[in-house]
């Protein structure tokens, strides 16, 4: 047993922080912000080109072949720095089904194209009416996609999207729809990060390839799954909040001490730490079930999603208290993370659904006696 | 990365397993293990010793502690495998927290060799149980103020004072004693720790009642008790880094759980199924659903920070201050939990038949949390740790930091 990342994990850890601390900044987020869509080209070349793209996907297909454990120190560091690029819908969702689900030939079409960067990808999964599979009403008749899929993370952006929809028999399953092609308008909607830009997509008889094996289970799974990877993202924005919360609380001064020597601030602080900590072990187990395949992945990825949206809300909305006036402000940086934590909670929905999907796999106590020790 | 065994920890688990099942019966379910502080009868005291010995004749208990100590030298792995395994056994309530999670660190840090031979093997084997004469009233969170006396006289100490919140006084042979030797230096400078025989004259225990009608813990009444200064633990005046280690341990001993017990979150699933809400079972309403939902995940959380607490340990790490986290979400967890389930019952709001029904169960849950938030240091002085030592925020304001005791009003 090891509740913590290994030697080599760390390793992969700090190439990976290194490479993005050299190529992002909080400056270019708000660049992003004010123009309002887009993402940062640059730093997607300089991923594609270390490998970073393709880290879970096959060698065989141009990827780096590794787990689940090291797409989720990943998804830890994207979020810590903020990267602007169309990275978890493609990483957590995309890739895992493609893997999972894809044919050789629907394999080989996609996954080298992602890996080098020059294919964007996400998911729909989506649409108005929530995320439960029971609630997809996109359809898809003699290979033909029809419906609407909203909201979609990166659709602006994509070139194809792995899209949840019915078959003609009303079973969900997984459709490769190339976004580029006939059938498809993609609207842009308005979200709380505009540095992750969310899409309709509007299928009017696109066509659709299936992918084989992807029925309501499989989809569940991979939405556990992806809980458990957003949920390291959310760690490292909530814990970068956290971070500029603490320099800002030693630099400003008030009443001739730093903001930070005030109780009603450490302590708010502490209980942000312990929010992300307690967040984080539950996203380590959660991290080692999806890598296992273990039989508790269900409430190990809700209690991490439940966990991580909470400390990462938190975090944000403090880091803008802590800093007053100015984190009111457009130009200073707190927003950014508070933006981005909305955005990885419209990922994949808010507590609401997670909270049903954890007691649902709950397993009653075969009595109702207290246990401890 | 890896919450399965490794072969190693594979064999460990089996082994303990075998000796577990040829010595302890299997938990039923159908009886309540109590909180390790919640042991009040003699009847207890002694099956919880007689327990303790035989973890120690089996080579059980001291799992982490040294060879040389008669521990089994084993890793914080072992201990997990260990209190996993050991949970699912009907066994009595572990009356040794203090002993071996407070006690036995400090006297290894700071214990001469004779006090380790002396002592460490009978807190094993678990024949001398002990305590932790610290908190007195004038002195909780700030310890260093605390006004018990220890005058030098010949080869002896003479102490004169009082201490209070001492839990398990009562059924402890021995105790570590913090005291005040020198009283013309700054607080935190002329303090002195002392290792104590309970029954010795001059000493005397008083229980406390507490607010869940249990009685836990104790003052103590220090009149002219004479401690030979071979008893001694740690230099003269130089007991404030010795009390360090013991209360940092405290906060380790409790993030990981070893001793504080209380309901889990899944007992409120069969409690709502059996409750009424608006005309339907009340474990198919959304806010209650949403609810265990969220007591599940931060009691899972702290679970697995614990283990991540372990794992720190057995890298050579000090996750001392990561104890601090698992402290502070303990009690209000608990009581949230406890308040919940309480409401749950309507507008009977936790009023039932019987003391020790199920809800009463939870009733005592309630009145036991705020406890878990006071002991072992508040969770306000937990947040100060962790402001101050994990995220590097100016320490508190001490206007007698640098004034001698004697001089402080």
């Amino acid at each position: 047993m090891n509740f913590d990342f290994s030697d080599d994990q760390e390793e992969i850890r700090q190439a990976v922080a290194k490479l993005l601390d050299g190529h992002t900044s909080f400056a270019k987020s708000h660049e992003l912000l004010d123009a309002g869509a887009g993402f940062d080209r640059d730093l997607w070349a300089k991923l594609a080109e270390g490998g970073w793209l393709g880290v879970t996907i096959p060698e065989v297909h141009g990827g780096s072949g590794m787990g689940a454990v090291e797409l989720a120190i990943l998804a830890q560091e994207m979020g810590r720095t903020l990267a602007p690029i169309p990275f978890g819908a493609a990483q957590y969702l995309a890739i895992p089904a493609l893997v999972e689900f894809g044919s050789d030939a629907q394999q080989a079409a996609l996954l080298p194209e992602m890996a080098t960067g020059q294919k964007i990808a996400t998911v729909a999964l989506a649409e108005t009416c929530g995320f439960a599979p029971g609630a997809v009403a996109a359809k898809v008749v003699d290979g033909r996609i029809s419906g609407v899929k909203s909201p979609v993370s990166d659709g602006a952006v994509a070139d194809v999207a792995i899209v949840a929809a019915l078959d003609k028999n009303d079973a969900p399953g997984f459709y490769i729809v190339d976004l580029k092609g006939e059938g498809v308008q993609v609207e842009p909607l308005v979200g709380m990060d505009p540095t992750r830009p969310q899409s309709r997509l509007v299928f009017a008889g696109a066509e659709a390839d299936q992918l084989a094996g992807a029925n309501a289970a499989a989809i569940d799974r991979l939405m556990d799954g992806a809980a458990v990877l957003v949920a390291f993202e959310q760690l490292g924005v909530a814990g970068q909040a956290l971070d500029i919360s603490t320099k800002y609380a030693l630099e400003r001064t008030a009443f001739g001490r730093p903001i930070g020597s005030f109780q009603a601030l450490k302590h708010r602080m502490a209980d942000m730490f312990a929010k992300i900590e307690l967040a984080r072990s539950n996203a380590f187990f959660g991290a080692w079930a999806l890598a296992e395949n273990d039989e508790r992945l269900p409430e190990a990825a809700a209690c991490a999603r439940l966990t991580a949206l909470e400390a990462c809300q938190f975090a944000g909305e403090e880091a803008i208290q802590i800093h007053g006036g100015i984190g009111y402000t457009w130009i200073a940086d707190p927003h950014l993370f508070l933006r981005r934590g909305w955005h990885l909670k419209a990922m994949l929905g808010p507590t609401t659904i997670w909270s049903e999907r954890l007691v649902s796999a709950l397993k009653a106590p075969e009595t109702t006696s207290a246990k401890a020790v | 990365m890896d919450f399965s065994d490794t072969p190693e920890e594979a064999a460990f688990r089996k082994d303990a397993c075998a000796w577990l099942e040829a010595n302890a019966t299997l938990r039923d379910g159908s009886e309540k293990v109590q909180d390790a502080f919640m042991a009040n009868t003699p009847e207890e005291v002694t099956a919880a010793q007689a327990w303790q010995k035989r973890k120690a004749e089996g080579g059980w208990a001291g799992i982490t502690w040294p060879k040389e100590y008669g521990g089994r030298g084993g890793n914080e792995m072992q201990q997990i495998i260990w209190n996993q395994e050991e949970g699912r056994y009907k066994v009595p309530p572990n009356i040794f927290v203090v002993s071996s999670g407070l006690v036995a660190p400090t006297l290894i840090a700071h214990g001469t060799d004779k006090q380790k031979t002396e002592i460490l093997p009978s807190l094993l084997s678990g024949e001398g149980v002990w305590c932790q004469l610290f908190s007195e009233p004038a002195a909780g969170s700030d310890l260093a103020g605390i006004r018990t006396r220890a005058r030098r006289d010949g080869d002896d100490w003479v102490i004169t004072g009082q201490k209070i919140w001492t839990s398990g006084a009562h059924y402890s042979g021995y105790g570590i004693l913090l005291a005040r030797s020198n009283p013309d230096v700054a607080k935190h400078k002329g303090l002195t720790m002392f290792v104590v025989k309970m029954d010795s004259p001059g000493i005397e225990a008083r229980r406390i009642k507490q607010i869940s009608g249990h009685s836990s813990f104790n003052e103590v009444f220090l009149d002219e008790l004479r401690i030979p200064d071979s008893d001694r633990l740690g230099p003269v005046d130089g007991g404030w880094r010795v009390a360090m280690t013991t209360l940092t341990n405290e906060r380790y001993t409790l993030a990981i759980g070893r001793s504080v017990g209380g309901m889990r979150a899944e007992e409120l699933i069969p409690l709502a199924s059996g409750v009424t809400l608006n005309g339907r079972p009340a474990i198919e309403n959304d806010q209650v659903r949403a609810k265990i939902a969220e007591f599940a995940s931060r009691q899972r959380g702290m679970e697995f920070t614990s283990y991540r607490i372990m794992t720190a340990l057995s890298r050579d790490k000090e996750p001392m201050v990561e104890g601090s986290i698992g402290k502070l979400m303990l009690g209000k967890l608990r009581q949230e939990m406890a308040s919940f389930a309480l409401e749950l019952t309507g507008s009977t709001a936790g009023i039932s038949d019987q003391p020790k029904d199920e809800t009463g169960l939870w009733r005592v849950d309630y009145l036991t949390a705020p406890g878990n938030r006071i002991s072992g240091g508040s969770d306000e002085i937990q947040r100060n740790i962790i402001a101050e030592r994990l995220l590097g925020m100016p320490p508190e304001i001490r206007t007698d930091k640098d004034t001698p005791f004697s001089q402080l009003k």
